[in-house]
């Protein structure tokens, strides 16, 4: 770029350097009217989306280059039903998928458990073994597609399986893309779908960073979620919080094994939530963006762009639907995508107007991704990068929940002793976590008991409540009792031997902590043995997390 | 009312924990005294707790969809062990399979959105009309 060698760029300078290397859309990016419209607005030395601290946005270029991605979260049944749900997600426009697990597999017992009971199959898929893996992604190019697994626990093994199936179809594991979410610091603090306890947890998870940053270049092996840390009843500041400083920890686990942070972090990427607060959520994402950058560049030494770029998939509300008037639902949905797309998110699942009442019918899934595609196609949203950028009211709402933010990181920072990781564990440990959004949840609920926030359909505006319901999924009991026959076939025609041989080498693996467990336990699941199985194996190692109940 | 004894319970695999802390929350500001078990119970185990605690109402908290198979087996061993406490179910249930939980002995069904004086005033009535209150 030629600029007089006397100064510095200024940052329209550098956008402009790095938007006109980024390929361009075919459209038109014009107003209805015909007016033109510039990739972004903004003084000359103000913030740009692409330059740090990238608080409008990782890349220069934004939706000009590549609308988000619309990622559809789906799972249930059987793999063979979901493997039907993706291939009809595809034929709708879908650009890549997301697989929900049902609880037995969340916690890595087989479908056959006692305590499987009445769950498989219900949220999601049902995995016990490599079968129902080949099975669930059967006829799809997964070196063309990128696939995300939402799954944390068992995430080492589940992707194990992945990999396995993957090349066993003939897809070499340098061409999968695609995440794991594998966030397991989040499970402690809000979802709950915890296993092991937190270290040896952590353990699984510098494994499967160490082995993607070494054999994977296209997967990013750590969705760090704030998602559920919000559905759990979080405010805003502490979904953005705390999911930070998990990223955090993450960073400085893969330092202390040695990894260069610029070889691991440009594929961490970050799930947030799109409550129904709209400008809130849109500052959220932009002091997020703003947040990383500065702690991966002073704190952690990073030097690629690519760690300081936050990157992130986002989820509509699922705490804000009503059971009541549920078709009111796809407004809300339509409301809290925007704020998503207006701050910048990669990709985006809406969710379906039924779900505070059952899983999604086909019908409202597509209603749900339906709203996407009005956003991307019809309204001209995506023409301008960080539209809110600018404005007196965003700006200064971005600034108060970074700084309300930084204020929560000095907490946790000190709980653990000028260490983040430590700090997060033992903020986990003590309950800090979930105590604090235990009381933000009660907090918000005695709002709307007060009448001082309003949910239509449920404190205000009830009329039409007992209308006709709309018509729901049902899911019978006829699925458990085929995934455990599936089981017991795949167990009987496996050789039990091989099984048994590379489950022994898992144990004495996992027994020695500076080991990488992916080699044992991709060769684990290519024997057909199952995630109980490997999980049991695994916990005879690591022990049991409980959680002390508290109110 | 004061002093009644409240059981809240996770049965199953569900992890999802706001609403019943919430309720818990909820009930305790009503007068109820509230236990509450912590996550990954069985049927087996919720009755045996209920029944040692001697409370006056079990409430089950389930959003995963496995409410037609958990929710009847609590009720079932509760009166396994003699005891006809009032099972209330909150939660992700549809409508369709409200008439079968009502059969299966279910005292009462909350779901999303019920506010807390529909909670607390559901809670008393079962109460109310509990033979053993």
């Amino acid at each position: 770029m030629a600029t007089p060698s006397n100064r510095e760029p200024s940052n329209r300078e550098l956008w402009e350097a790095a938007f006109s290397d980024a390929p361009v859309r075919d459209d038109d990016f014009s107003t209805m009217s015909g007016i033109p419209l510039d990739a972004v607005y903004g003084d000359d030395d103000g913030e740009f989306p692409g330059v740090y601290p990238y608080t409008r946005g990782p890349y220069a270029s934004m939706y000009r280059s590549k609308l988000w991605t619309m990622r559809m979260f789906a799972g249930f049944g059987t793999a063979e039903d979901t493997n039907w749900r993706f291939k009809e997600i595809i034929r709708a426009g879908g650009t890549g998928l997301s697989t929900a697990f049902d609880m037995p597999t969340l916690l890595g017992i087989d479908s056959d458990h006692p305590m499987a009971l009445g769950e498989v199959g219900r949220c999601g898929v049902a995995i016990d073994t490599l079968a129902d893996m080949e099975d669930l992604y059967r006829g799809i190019d997964l070196g063309e597609i990128t696939t995300s697994m939402t799954i944390n626990s068992p995430a080492a093994v589940i992707f194990a399986m992945f990999v396995a199936q993957a090349e066993k179809a003939g897809t070499p594991r340098q061409r999968l893309g695609g995440t794991l979410q594998n966030d397991i610091l989040k499970e402690y603090q809000a979802q709950k779908e915890f296993v092991f306890p937190p270290r040896p947890s952590m353990r699984l998870v510098r494994d499967t960073i160490s082995f993607a940053a070494a054999e994977m270049p296209r997967w990013h092996a750590v969705s760090i979620s704030g998602y559920h840390i919000r559905e759990a009843g979080s405010t805003a500041v502490e979904e953005l919080a705390f999911t930070l400083a998990n990223g955090f920890a993450y960073v400085e686990l893969a330092l202390r094994a040695g990894l260069d942070v610029d070889a691991f972090a440009p594929r961490l990427s970050f799930f947030f939530n799109a409550h129904i607060d709209f400008f809130e959520e849109i500052a959220k994402y932009r002091a997020a963006r703003r947040i990383w950058a500065r702690w991966m560049r002073e704190r952690y030494g990073a030097s690629s762009p690519r760690s300081m770029q936050l990157r992130f998939h986002c989820q509509t509300a699922g705490v804000s639907l009503t059971a009541q008037q549920p078709e009111v639902n796809i407004v809300r949905t339509a409301i809290e995508a925007l704020a998503g797309v207006l701050g910048g998110a990669q990709s985006l699942h809406t969710n379906s107007m039924d779900e505070a009442l059952a899983l999604p019918t086909e019908k409202a899934a597509r209603i749900a991704l339906r709203t996407q595609q009005v956003l991307a196609h019809e309204t001209n949203v995506a023409h301008v990068a960080d539209p809110l950028g600018g404005s007196h009211f965003v700006e200064s709402l971005t600034d108060e929940i970074e700084r309300q933010a930084e204020e929560l990181f000095e907490k946790i920072d000190a709980m653990g002793d000028g260490s983040m990781l430590e700090g997060v564990i033992r903020g986990i440990e003590e309950n800090w976590f979930q105590r604090r959004i235990a009381d933000s949840a009660f907090e918000l609920e005695r709002k709307l008991n007060d009448g001082r926030r309003t949910t239509i359909g449920v404190n205000r505006f009830t009329e039409g409540n007992d209308d006709d319901p709309i018509e729901l999924l049902r899911i019978t009991g006829e699925d458990e009792a085929r995934q455990r026959k599936r089981l017991d076939q795949v167990r009987h025609d496996r050789d039990q031997r091989a099984v048994d041989a590379a489950l022994g080498r898992l144990r004495s693996d996992a027994a020695d902590p500076e080991v990488n467990l992916m080699p044992a336990l991709i060769d684990a699941v290519r024997t057909y043995a199952s995630l109980g199985e490997i999980m049991a194996t695994l916990e005879a190692e690591f022990g049991r997390h409980v959680e002390v109940p508290t109110i | 009312m004061a002093g009644e004894r409240i059981l809240i319970a996770k049965v199953g695999l569900d992890g999802h924990d706001r609403g019943i802390k919430v309720v818990a929350r909820i009930l305790r500001d009503a007068g109820y005294e509230v236990i509450y078990t912590g996550l990954f119970q069985t049927p087996e185990t919720v009755a045996a707790a209920a029944i040692d605690e001697d409370v006056d109402a079990i409430g089950l908290s389930m959003l995963s969809g496995a409410h037609m198979t958990l929710a009847p087996l609590v009720v079932d061993e509760v009166r396994k062990r003699g005891a006809d406490i009032p099972v209330v179910l909150g939660g992700i249930v549809p409508d369709h399979d409200l008439d079968e939980l009502h059969r299966a002995g279910i005292a009462a069904v909350l779901t999303p959105g019920a506010t807390a004086e529909q909670i607390v005033s559901e809670i008393a009535g079962v109460l109310a009309e509990s033979p053993a209150g």
